[in-house]
């Protein structure tokens, strides 16, 4: 059992669990204003390939980032428009956003690395690793939440942020009343649009800070379609979560405890493909014992009296 | 009284359309106006202006003297103008405070200050008489406290001039008669309303003064204790209504009857039903009152075979369907106009013809394919027959107002033909042309021999219908009354759980 759990499972489990819990913050908001953002996955993919262009061109990672935040916010500009001025089903513009996505980064690989698959630069920095002052010091503790990118650290904090942001400050009640109830909003003088626009860059600031977490956190590059479902397990962390922070960095952690575990599994002879499916089983487990019981409540409601 | 808000020669045209024409309309301080008219009349149209949700074509808006131009609700808010809409504009999960003072929270060091908020909701609940606990969430209030919720928000916002558009249509009597009070009471404190309404019983108990609005232009203006409620519906309508008089058949066999009926509730709560057991005869009217809630919805959806009783048994026509499906039971001679035309009536996306389709569909199919030229023809009968408003019969269900949607679906079950039809609200939110239309079809159905279910609450239907009236409460049958007996007192008795008096 020593070899199966162990401190650096766990130190793992936080560094998976970076992307998906600050593109799972992105989805939460935007859904907070009514707005089911099914292109995670495209804007943490586009963040990812802007932030190796911007260490490319820049020679810094920390405009490296910024730029990717500013492309991702940029990319998710389309979505907003189409969704809230054009009012296009944002399902729809949500899944055409992740196949722009996938062939807008692969193009671009060709036409301004000249490279097919995969971009690698040994000589590119990637995100310094921090190393927390007393903590490290601490026995198992440290060696779980000590020594990496700020990204990490920022994801929580991110999530800590929102949780204030919704929950208790004004500004943050106008946003949830716009996403509950548009049309009421609307008459109280709420401006929603503008609200709903916020919420959608907002969630491409986060996802672009994802995209720079898997291009740059770990391994400094940028393969052909890198984010390999991470902005879906996203989007499900946020359904699990109800759209709350903290509830959605519980279950992001649940995602990425499964994932740094299936590949420890594939150390101990089990099959690569059979390890990789873990995740998703887990996906679909959670959806049967956390189904959203507002739905049924709903339901029952209709059922009843309806008055 | 002074003269506290005034629009002059207001007039609204939407292309060709003209909604308001040349209307001069003013409240006082401390008085409840009220606007009535049909639908479609132009009363919304009149306050979507004041409440700067639409500008006028021409025409002013003077508030204390003072010209005002509003380019959104924000602006009109600013200046004491408050709206109730007809459909709540609440924020189901957020608590009533949060509801209340939502655009102008309070806040300390920067954080939105709950408590403080609960407070003012207090001491606003206090000062007004309309206490509500601020903590609770809307959507698990009862719809009553969710519209005191909305006067309390207007009143947050500083409203001198509160309008209320069709408060009372989704509200039971006595939350009715809670809401009326309370406005009285505000009014008396200096408050205005405008009171936006077709029921007229209503505005003879509440309003000052009575405008009437038809096609678009006033009809009548009067203070309400020179006037009476003929002479407003004839304003309102244009014509006289009918004099409509139930003509008493001798009852035939019965066509529905319910034996011992019992649905049990949550665990540890009363039944739903109670031991429930009643007849419908042929040529007759059964009226059911009630306060909503007390088992007329489940007796309803156990008849037409939605839910299945826990014991006892349905009879149509003679034959034991308990236990059929809808589709059985339907075809075994049962048609239902049902409660709530948007949740069981009617489809809001589908178009006129969909709608009426609904339930003849087997009639209709050939080789599998709707047969929509035929349909066609059938429905637009229906149109003309119940002068249902309506572009064509491909706009769809929820751009018809409430009173021709309700229209459309009573037309749809009527054409069914049935020895018994289930008539559940049939007239809620209706006016008054579509309430006499649907009354009319319903005495003349019973009169060729068919039996007939009624479920209202408007105390004043069941009476005006009924050949026998039974009163449900807390899921059982509280008390029979034939035509005869039945008085508004006797039901409000029976309706509250007391005992009936002889």
């Amino acid at each position: 059992m020593d070899q199966l759990f162990d401190v650096s499972l766990f130190n793992s489990m936080l560094r998976i669990v970076t992307p998906i819990l600050l593109a799972a913050l992105g989805g939460a908001i935007c859904a907070r204003v009514g707005l089911f953002n099914v292109g995670l996955e495209g804007l943490v993919l586009v963040g990812a390939f802007s932030a190796i262009l911007g260490n490319h061109l820049l020679g810094n990672v920390w405009l490296a980032i910024i730029f990717a935040i500013l492309c991702v916010m940029l990319f998710s500009l389309i979505f907003a428009y189409i969704s809230i001025n054009l009012r296009a089903n944002v399902i729809v513009v949500g899944i055409s956003m992740n196949f722009l996505a996938a062939g807008l980064t692969t193009f671009c690989l060709r036409a301004i690395f000249d490279v097919k698959g995969a971009y690698y630069d040994k000589n590119m920095m990637g995100l310094p690793k921090w190393d927390i002052p007393v903590i490290k010091d601490i026995p198992v503790l440290g060696g779980i939440v000590s020594g990496h990118s700020p990204l990490v650290y920022l994801a929580f904090f991110a999530a800590i942020l929102m949780q204030i942001y919704l929950f208790k400050t004004v500004s943050g009640f106008r946003l949830r009343a716009a996403g509950e109830n548009p049309v009421a909003a609307q008459s109280l003088g709420i401006p929603v649009r503008r609200i709903q626009y916020g919420a959608v860059l907002m969630s491409g600031v986060l996802c672009g800070l994802a995209g720079a977490q898997l291009s740059l956190g770990q391994v400094t590059m940028f393969t052909e379609g890198m984010t390999a479902g991470r902005g879906f397990i996203a989007l499900v962390a946020t359904m699990l979560g109800q759209s709350n922070p903290i509830g959605v960095v519980a279950s992001s952690l649940l995602f990425g405890f499964m994932d740094a575990f299936s590949i420890r599994l594939q150390g101990f002879a089990l099959p690569a493909q059979f390890t990789q499916m873990l995740p998703y089983i887990v996906t679909l487990v959670a959806m049967f014992f956390f189904k959203d019981r507002s739905y049924l409540k709903d339901a029952q409601r209709a059922n009843g009296s309806s008055r | 009284m002074t003269l506290l808000l005034e629009m002059k020669n207001i007039t609204k045209k939407y292309g060709d359309f003209t909604a308001n024409h040349n209307i001069n309309f003013d409240v006082r301080k401390g008085e409840i106006h009220a606007l009535v008219g049909e639908n479609g009349a132009g009363k919304t149209t009149l306050m979507r202006m004041l409440y700067g949700m639409e500008e006028p074509t021409s025409g002013s808006i003077m508030i204390n003297g003072k010209e005002v131009h509003f380019h959104d609700p924000s602006e009109a808010i600013r200046q004491g103008i408050g709206m109730v809409h007809q459909h709540f504009m609440l924020f189901p999960s957020f608590t009533l405070a949060e509801n209340i003072v939502i655009g102008g929270e309070p806040k300390r060091s920067g954080l939105f200050d709950r408590k403080a908020a609960a407070d003012k909701v207090n001491e606003l609940g206090q000062m007004y008489g309309m206490p509500v606990d601020p903590w609770r969430k809307a959507g698990d209030c009862p719809l009553g406290v969710q519209q005191r919720t909305e006067i309390l928000k207007v009143l947050y916002q500083g409203a001198d001039v509160i309008i209320l558009d069709e408060p009372t249509g989704v509200l039971t009597p006595s939350e009715v008669k809670e809401l009326l009070q309370s406005i009285k009471r505000l009014a008396a404190q200096g408050k205005s309303f405008i009171l936006i309404t077709h029921k007229l019983h209503e505005v003879m108990e509440a309003a000052d003064r009575i405008t009437v609005l038809r096609d678009g232009v006033i009809t009548g203006h009067m203070e309400s204790n020179t006037t009476d409620e003929e002479k407003i519906s004839r304003l309102m309508v244009g014509r006289d209504l009918i004099p409509m008089s139930r003509v008493a058949n001798e009852p035939g066999a019965s066509v529905m009857h319910v034996q011992n009926v019992t649905l049990a509730g949550a665990k540890g709560a009363k039944p739903l039903l109670d031991n429930v057991t009643l007849t419908v005869r042929q040529g007759e009217i059964v009226g059911i009152a009630g306060i909503s809630g007390n088992g007329q919805s489940e007796l309803l959806q156990v008849i037409s075979g939605l839910v299945q009783p826990d014991s006892g048994i349905v009879e149509l026509n003679g034959k034991d369907v308990t236990g059929d499906s809808v589709r059985a039971i339907r075809e075994q001679g049962m048609a239902h106009i049902p409660e709530d035309r948007y949740m069981w009536g009617a489809s809001r996306e589908a178009t006129v013809l969909d709608n009426g389709l609904m339930g003849h569909q087997h009639q209709y199919k050939k080789g599998g394919l709707i047969q929509s030229h035929k349909l066609r023809k059938v429905v637009s009968g229906w149109v003309e027959r119940f002068a249902i408003k309506t572009g064509s019969l491909d706009t769809q269900a929820q751009f018809l107002s409430g009173g021709n949607l309700q229209k459309l679906i009573a037309a749809r079950e009527f054409a069914q033909n049935k020895p018994f039809l289930i008539a559940a609200e049939p007239t809620r939110g209706v006016d008054v042309g579509a309430m006499e239309t649907i009354h009319g079809e319903l005495l003349a159905k019973c009169k060729t021999g068919d039996g007939i279910l009624l479920v209202s609450s408007e105390l004043t239907e069941i009476l005006k219908l009924s050949d026998r009236v039974l009163v449900m409460y807390e899921g059982a049958i509280a008390g029979e009354l034939s035509a005869a007996e039945a008085t508004e007192e006797q039901i409000s008795l029976l309706m509250a759980g007391g005992k009936r008096q002889l």
